[in-house]
């Protein structure tokens, strides 16, 4: 401020003071905003695209009429009971040349829906075989989800217990020269590619397990499970680390103050406060588990049996992407369907994500602040 | 304090200090096997060689090769956007508008999302919808955008590693002190030119720590790229972006699991794993040391 005496050579006035349009900020403003909608653009067209090449498996209906020779190719391969038809296979079911104008979900609901072996429909989705490249293809996927929910089981069952155990350590015991160990070890190990942790499940866990127990095929659900758990372990452990230490102090002081020990404050003061923070860990952890394509390929065995024991093999929702797509004919059911697998793994993904997200925030906001 | 109590908690901290050691103990037993297996046959030549005898024998150069032109193209795509979206998040929104926090709910949904999923994303976006497109309104229907090729690859990988760099710069621009800000805003400057005299300087060693990171998941990440680009062997290096393209990890994947004589070259694969650990694990690990520094400022 000058003296007030001084000149001034510039007049204070409501036009002098607005903020001065200039076209470099306006531009640079709106391109900046313009590229950050770019996530949220990604997501909404991931979905938009991997569901657009799943839509012809909801029309197939709709193609009866027009492809007479695959209901006839049916009567070749009469194996499976449903399917048995003969030569008046249609009447059988009722199935008149009126069905092709029916709604596709009429027809589905009068259990006629096996047309023929070209056709992907939702009765054939919920078969219990996965059989894409055979005279009569089957797409059940059934065989497929319980192959991943076992693998997650297996995984889970492993990386959950350890990696809060070691969070629990990090946060709470370790002195401080060995968390400056752990922490960049683990963030090390989130870093390890899964090819990498695949090849090392094939090459070197199999043999390891296979000694101990004595199993038959070397790769199976358990080495696999294994395996991912040392690519969940990573994201369980960072998000329950932070979950630990953004437990308030306070919390821990007062529990100390009052006599227990600092074993008795971790399991029963600073642990239970975390519990939002470390089931959204865990809820990531079986995400990315589920997820996950190449340690399935490589360490599972591949080959889709539901069976619930641990040693037998399994096949993957992810890793019969992985495995097929590159084998498939455009636009033919087989790659619909894979895209199916694709969209409904988007949507699991993503479901458990918003949950961690939502729930959580909710929960530990609630927690720590006294509600807002 | 009885003393079974005592016992309850030294078995209780035991246990927590043997699931911490029982993780680096496998990270780094990990890495001994690898590198014990790996190191017999790794040379100079084996870096610089093409592969010879239907990939029996010989180096990995086209490997390495596809994989640095991978990541060159992919961070030329991430990088600028990753930063962009991380200035908007940090100097732009307004930390509890809609708009921002939908951002980062995108961010953090899109780091979830199967690196698998990208894949079929790829093939059905980039192939299928803009390869083709431009195949048809350009080059009248002859197929050259329109199926795999090392560009399609990096576009998807760059979606791929778009958080990873969005993360990194944001926690950057953070640690640019408010009064620098404050300083440029009060000598004159506007909004934009302190971003980018002031805020983009100020974090260019975030920019970097996410480069680093995002290049190093890029080199790792296999799914992506199984039927966006990746091949199975090439006898010349890519030298368009519409060529196909030879990878790393896709290469030990072949010839651990599709090879006919899987025995036969396992000290190939041994060594290719550990050139790719290797790797991403310097990477890695100069991303952590960078970021340990940047923390500690």
């Amino acid at each position: 401020m000058g003296k007030p005496t001084e000149k001034r050579r510039f007049e204070f006035s409501k036009e002098s003071l607005r903020k001065k349009f200039r076209w470099s900020e306006f531009l640079s403003e709106k391109i900046i905003t313009g590229v950050a909608f770019l996530s949220i653009t990604i997501i909404v067209l991931i979905f938009f695209f991997v569901f657009k090449e799943s839509i012809p498996i909801f029309y197939s209906g709709k193609k009866e009429p027009v492809k007479v020779e695959t209901v006839h190719k049916q009567e070749q391969y009469g194996v499976e009971p449903v399917g048995r038809t003969n030569a008046s296979g249609q009447e059988q079911y009722g199935v008149t040349e009126t069905d092709s104008l029916m709604t596709e979900i009429q027809i589905l609901a009068e259990d006629t829906v096996v047309y023929g072996s070209d056709e992907a429909t939702l009765e054939s989705l919920t078969g219990k075989q996965w059989l894409p490249v055979s005279d009569n293809p089957r797409y059940g996927l059934v065989p497929l989800f319980a192959g991943s929910l076992k693998i997650t089981l297996i995984a889970m069952l492993f990386a959950a217990p350890i990696a809060i155990l070691a969070a629990l350590f990090s946060a709470s015991f370790a002195p401080y020269w060995l968390r400056e160990i752990i922490k960049p070890a683990i963030e090390l190990l989130a870093g390890f590619p899964s090819v990498v942790i695949g090849f090392f499940a094939l090459m070197v866990m199999a043999s390891f397990f296979q000694d101990i127990f004595g199993y038959d095929g070397r790769l199976n659900a358990f080495v696999g499970g294994v395996a991912m758990a040392l690519a969940a372990i990573p994201i369980i452990f960072t998000i329950t680390e932070d979950a630990l230490t953004a437990v308030p102090r306070t919390y821990t002081e007062a529990s100390l103050a009052l006599g227990a020990t600092r074993w008795q404050t971790a399991l029963f003061v600073t642990l239970p406060a975390a519990t939002p923070g470390i089931f959204a860990a865990i809820l990531l952890g079986i995400g990315r588990v589920f997820g996950e394509t190449m340690i399935a390929l490589m360490a599972t065995g591949n080959a889709a049996m539901t069976g619930i024991n641990p040693f037998e093999s399994v096949r993957t929702l992810a890793a019969t992407i992985g495995a097929e797509m590159a084998e498939v004919v455009f636009g033919d059911t087989h790659y619909n369907v894979l895209f199916l697998i694709g969209s409904l793994l988007f949507v699991f993904t993503f479901s458990l994500n918003a949950l961690a997200e939502f729930y959580v925030k909710g929960k530990l906001v609630k927690r720590f602040q006294g509600g807002q | 304090m009885s003393r079974q109590k005592t016992i309850t908690g030294g078995l209780f901290i035991g246990m927590t200090a043997f699931s911490a050691i029982l993780i680096v103990a496998v990270i780094i037993l990990l890495l001994v096997i690898i590198i014990n297996g790996g190191k017999e046959i790794f040379s100079w030549e084996f870096l610089t060689a093409f592969p010879e005898d239907g990939m029996m024998k010989g180096g990995i150069f086209p490997a390495i090769y596809g994989t640095a032109l991978l990541v060159l193209i992919m961070s030329v795509a991430a990088v600028p956007f990753g930063t962009i979206t991380a200035i908007y998040l940090t100097e732009y929104a307004h930390e509890k508008s809609i708009l921002a926090q939908t951002i980062r709910f995108a961010v953090r949904t899109l780091a979830t999302v199967p690196s698998i999923i990208f894949g079929l994303f790829g093939l059905g976006f980039f192939i299928k919808f803009v390869g083709s497109g431009i195949d048809d309104a350009f080059l009248g229907g002859q197929l050259k955008w329109g199926q795999p090729n090392i560009l399609w690859a990096s576009l998807t990988m760059a979606l791929l590693t778009l958080p990873v760099v969005i993360v990194s710069v944001e926690e950057a621009i953070r640690t640019v002190p408010r009064e620098l800000r404050e300083a440029s805003l009060a000598l004159g400057a506007t909004k934009w030119e302190t971003i980018k005299r002031i805020v983009i300087p100020g974090s260019r060693s975030g920019i970097m720590t996410g480069t680093i990171l995002a290049v190093s998941r890029g080199a790792g990440e296999v799914a992506p790229i199984l039927f966006t680009g990746a091949a199975y062997y090439l006898a010349t290096l890519p030298t368009s972006l519409s060529d196909q393209f030879m990878n790393l990890g896709y290469h030990i994947y072949i010839l651990a699991t599709q090879s006919a004589n899987v025995d036969q070259t396992l000290p190939i694969q041994f060594a290719t794993t550990m050139v790719l650990l290797l790797l991403t694990f310097t990477l890695n690990l100069t991303a952590v040391i960078i970021r340990s520094r940047l923390r500690r400022k």
